[in-house]
């Protein structure tokens, strides 16, 4: 009965989120405030209940249900626990019960939260949330029901694709979804605010704090697959530019726009129009990505083939959300007052220039990404856009973009002087082109990419602390701690990048048991291949040693795994990690001969990339919480000046 | 002019749903037809699936008469569905064989003992080599062999009551 | 004072008048420098697309107009029974790609991806030599079984979707 009590606790939170929907309208059409009391209760039940029917899901996972056809395609009882767990979401109708769940809470949360935006503007969102709530929900009961039943019960189920067992992707949708989903709040937000025409730096502060909630989880969602696809994948390498991986990237990199140009609204009350567009356009991005990731639209490494329907009904979603919210934009936007004016050289012009840049980088992928689709669409012809294209047309623009991240928070609101903002990055200048010059120097083989990110990398990690300079440390508000911290994370990860692309050593050897291969500082050993078996796989592992140039042994086994369930084979990287990089053994098949192919690289300052990816996150957080305590510092003093009056 | 400015986005919307939804019309015929129909079976050999039935070769299918080859699994909730259907054919007096896709042996006896086994032969396809070389793409998936050896017909999914009469002709003028 | 603190709002104020004009002055710029970004991106896009986006051939197309050698293209069919033979250094692996009329010698060099067999479909990046072997930089066996390339949709042999049950999920 799991199954069909989740069902039931899916159309009750359905029936809420139109409940929720009609009580915000009457109550705003009709002028009936008493409507909005029961809106903040709606709205947390509905949350609440589709937790519950995503959870029944999840028990039913646990409990290998074969009687459940989802259950059936994407397990088998004989699975580890937390790949029982996570199968929930590595199918089409888990996860998109996820997302729904995630929606349904965000508005909860909202519900809950939100103190600071206006009542009608606040009702307003809570409407716009439950209208995306109510498609979604028709999409799972219409078209992709995660509980129908399978009739008859099967022996035992097909198992999840053994790529997806890894704990990696066990935790990396999960995040990744809140991220996306988050980003609802901020559009239905721009939905409120253009609709009441209330936007100001009031709205901006209330906004804020979500965006960069959904932002943070973004980025570690972002940084964890690529990650995951990094030592998975066994291919080496840690962006693919591949169609599921841009679907993540674009909301990335429109939540980042807005969270610098929601900064301008809120702190000196400019760009109403493009920050409103943003707010839009960040959700429409993850609506876009999860669209062309689960209908088919776009084959990739990581696409799940989903039946044309499907993907007609998201479509049809996208176009009534986004179409409707851009149209919107149109009609309304013409109607906002004007923000405040500020000169080109000042933060907000920094700013502007971060949000121009971002959004360039954006349409980029963007038009990577669908490229193959239009040239299909009107020639037939079959093309592919891959690494060649992405890097060579967003790298120009990301390290301008990176460029004047070390200067915009060195310049003052509203207008500033071109020599005070050199006087004060000179540091950071120098230090860029003693670096390039010293590469140019001393290096080879470096791209002018590469080169050029690793010289500014280097006048970055200054300047982003450049803001402390002659400040007052103990009273630095936490948030700029965030944006320094957030900064120096670009330049961290700016390093890793460049490093991983040019100083890479690679060797790809046949090697018998007792060969030894020398890679850079390493002298990798080859022992023996031996049997292996895990809880539902069985491995041929090779028992390896590497000893750095110090002397010292490290003993690693990179494994070919077979999973029976499924029928197939995944090979386990083996990775050690040191503080200068990693060592990367692949093992691959074996010949006549007796001998085994390895592929070992050794990648200096790699794992900086993720590093870095996590103090962006970091900062994100630093900023959220400072935001957040200070907000309720000024509301706790109001109501505290309230009561003396 | 900055009027019709705010309308670019929309716009830009509207080029991106043109061109998806062109992409997602565009018909994906879902049913793989193989082109090994007309052609005589590829050879193969595979070993037993279960105990009590014998191994199944490409020589097993070129005997003199028609028979039925079908490709299922334990794993796949529709070779459930036409369990009943392939009783039936075989109690019409249709040889059929299985080739058992990606499969385990306690899998398969385990189905058969549920579902009934109306095979005269179950080879064991554990890498879904041979199905592929017969053009098939899924299971279930059934073809007629005529009597050297040629196939005559694939059907692609699993066989419903309707289809019974059909495939029953099909199998009657192989002979 | 500290670098990072607000300036004092200017109190050179004009007239409205002025302000009016100032206002509209900058929104124009703004959305000039909009226009100029989106044709930046725009353009840099066009002009990358047309040198890196690579063009996907079967062995037939392949026989019927030769793309340059050394230009990136994306070759897809099926390795042909028997074809596979591994280099002596143990690493580089030859085999032939067919897709029912054609044929396309390849080499690669690297490990072979799971599931890379005789008579799988195969997606390969790389580009033609001289000599009209195809060198392949990547191979894409159906490197997860979910994964179909979709450019091999209509290949024989090829695993794909069914509306029942499937090989891969």
């Amino acid at each position: 009965m799991i199954a069909e009590a989740g069902l039931i606790a899916l159309w009750l939170a359905a029936a809420l989120a139109f409940l929720q929907f009609a009580l915000c309208t009457i109550g705003l059409t009709k002028g009936q405030d008493q409507f909005f009391a029961a809106v903040r209760p709606v709205a947390i039940a509905q949350g609440v209940l589709v937790t519950v029917s995503f959870l029944l899901l999840v028990w039913l996972f646990i409990r290998s249900d074969m009687s459940v056809q989802l259950v059936v395609s994407n397990s088998v009882s004989m699975k580890p626990l937390i790949y029982k767990i996570s199968g929930t979401w590595g199918n089409h109708e888990g996860s998109m019960l996820l997302w729904v769940a995630i929606l349904g809470v965000a508005g909860a949360a909202i519900g809950v939260f939100e103190r600071t935006l206006k009542l009608r503007t606040l009702v307003t969102t809570l409407a716009a949330q439950a209208f995306i709530s109510i498609g979604f929900y028709a999409y799972l009961l219409i078209a992709s029901n995660p509980f129908e039943r399978s009739f008859p019960v099967p022996e035992d189920g097909q198992g999840l694709n053994p790529l997806l067992q890894d704990i990696g992707l066990a935790l990396h949708p999960p995040t990744l979804y809140i991220g996306y989903v988050g980003l609802s709040i901020a559009f239905s937000f721009a939905v409120g605010a253009m609709i009441n025409r209330d936007v100001g730096p009031d709205f901006a502060k209330a906004m804020r704090p979500w965006v960069l909630g959904a932002w943070v989880f973004l980025t570690l969602g972002i940084t964890a697959g690529s990650y995951w696809a990094y030592y998975e994948l066994g291919w080496g390498g840690w962006w693919f530019w591949d169609p599921v991986e841009n679907a993540s990237l674009m909301p990335w990199l429109a939540a980042t726009a807005l969270l610098h140009s929601v900064t301008v609204l809120a702190t000196r009350d400019g760009l109403r129009a493009w920050t409103l567009m943003l707010a839009v356009v960040a959700f429409s991005m993850s609506m876009i990505g999860t669209f062309l990731v689960r209908s088919g639209v776009l084959t990739s490494v990581h696409a799940f083939a989903v039946d044309p329907e499907r993907g007609s009904f998201i479509l049809a979603l996208l176009a009534i959300y986004i179409g409707g919210a851009m149209a919107l934009f149109a009609l309304r936007v013409g109607t906002v007052k004007e923000g405040s004016q500020f000169e080109p050289i000042s933060r907000e012009g920094s700013l502007v220039a971060n949000n121009l840049l971002l959004s360039a980088i954006l349409g980029i992928v963007f038009i990577g990404t669908l490229y193959p689709l239009v040239v299909e669409g009107f020639t037939g012809e079959m093309i592919s856009v891959g690494a060649p294209y992405f890097n060579l047309a967003t790298g120009p623009v990301a390290l301008i973009l990176v460029a004047i991240m070390a200067a915009g928070p060195l310049l003052r609101w509203r207008r500033d002087k071109a020599k005070a903002l050199l006087n004060r990055i000179s540091i950071p200048v120098f230090l860029t082109a003693a670096a390039l010059f010293a590469l140019v120097l001393f290096t080879t083989t470096m791209s002018v990419l590469s080169l050029l990110g690793l010289s500014l990398a280097a006048g970055i990690a200054v300047a982003s602390f450049a803001p402390l300079w002659k400040r007052n440390l103990r009273r630095t508000p936490m948030h700029t701690y965030g944006m320094i911290l957030a900064h120096f994370g670009v330049a961290v990860a700016l390093v890793g990048m460049a490093s991983e692309s040019s100083f890479t050593e690679e060797k790809l050897v046949a090697a018998t048991p007792g060969d030894e291969v020398t890679v850079n500082d390493w002298k990798v050993k080859l022992h023996a291949i031996e049997p292996m078996a895990g809880p539902n796989w069985t491995a041929l592992e090779a028992r390896v040693t590497a000893q750095y140039a110090n002397g010292t042994n490290y003993e690693i086994t990179p494994q070919n795994r077979m999973f029976p369930a499924a029928q197939t084979q995944t090979s386990e990287a083996a990775l050690l990690t040191r503080w200068n990089g990693q060592l990367y053994v692949v093992l691959g098949d074996s010949d006549e001969q007796g001998r085994w192919q390895l592929r070992i690289w050794w990648k200096p300052f790699v794992t900086m990339i993720w590093l870095g990816g996590v103090l962006i996150a970091l900062g994100g957080l630093l900023a959220m919480v400072g935001r957040l305590r200070r907000a309720v510092r000024q509301r706790k003093q109001r109501e505290y000046a309230e009561e003396w009056i | 002019m900055n009027r019709w400015l705010l309308w670019v986005p929309l716009g830009l919307f509207a080029v991106f749903f043109a061109i998806v939804a062109a992409g997602l019309m565009r018909p994906k015929d879902n049913i793989v037809e193989s082109k090994m129909v007309g052609k005589p079976i590829p050879e193969f050999t595979l070993p037993a699936a279960v105990e009590q039935r014998p191994a199944l070769s490409s020589t097993n299918l070129a005997t003199g008469e028609p028979q039925m080859l079908n490709i299922f699994a334990s794993w796949c909730v529709p070779c459930i569905a036409e369990a009943p259907q392939l009783l039936e054919l075989e109690r019409a007096g249709v040889k059929i064989n299985g080739i058992a896709s990606r499969d385990t042996p306690q899998d398969i006896a385990n189905f058969l003992n549920r579902w009934g086994n109306p095979y005269a032969r179950i080879g064991t396809d554990v890498r879904s080599i041979v199905q592929l070389e017969l053009g098939s793409s899924g299971v279930p998936e059934t073809f007629i062999v005529d009597s050297k050896g040629v196939i005559v017909h694939q059907h692609v999914g699993d066989i419903r009551k309707e289809d019974l009469p059909e495939l029953l002709k099909i199998w009657k003028e192989a002979g | 004072m500290g670098l990072y603190r607000d300036a004092p709002i200017g109190t050179k104020s004009g007239t409205v008048e002025q302000e009016k004009m100032k206002a509209k002055h900058q929104r124009l710029t703004l959305v000039l420098l909009a226009v100029a970004a989106l044709l930046g991106a725009s353009l840099l896009a066009a002009y990358a697309l047309q040198g890196q986006a690579s063009y996907f051939y079967t062995p037939s197309d392949i026989a019927k107009k030769q793309p340059e050698a050394g230009q990136a293209i994306r070759l897809g069919g099926m390795v042909e029974e028997g074809s596979i033979q591994r280099g002596a250094d143990g690493v580089t692996v030859k085999f032939v790609v067919h897709d029912g009329t054609s044929k396309q010698p390849v080499t690669y060099t690297g490990i072979t991806p799971d599931l890379f067999v005789e008579g799988s479909g195969v997606v390969a990046d790389g580009k033609l030599t001289d000599g009209g072997v195809f060198v392949a930089d990547t191979l894409l066996a159906k490197h997860d079984e979910n994964y179909i390339p979709r450019e091999l949709e209509g290949i024989d042999m090829t695993g794909k979707q069914h509306k029942t049950e499937t090989l891969v999920q």
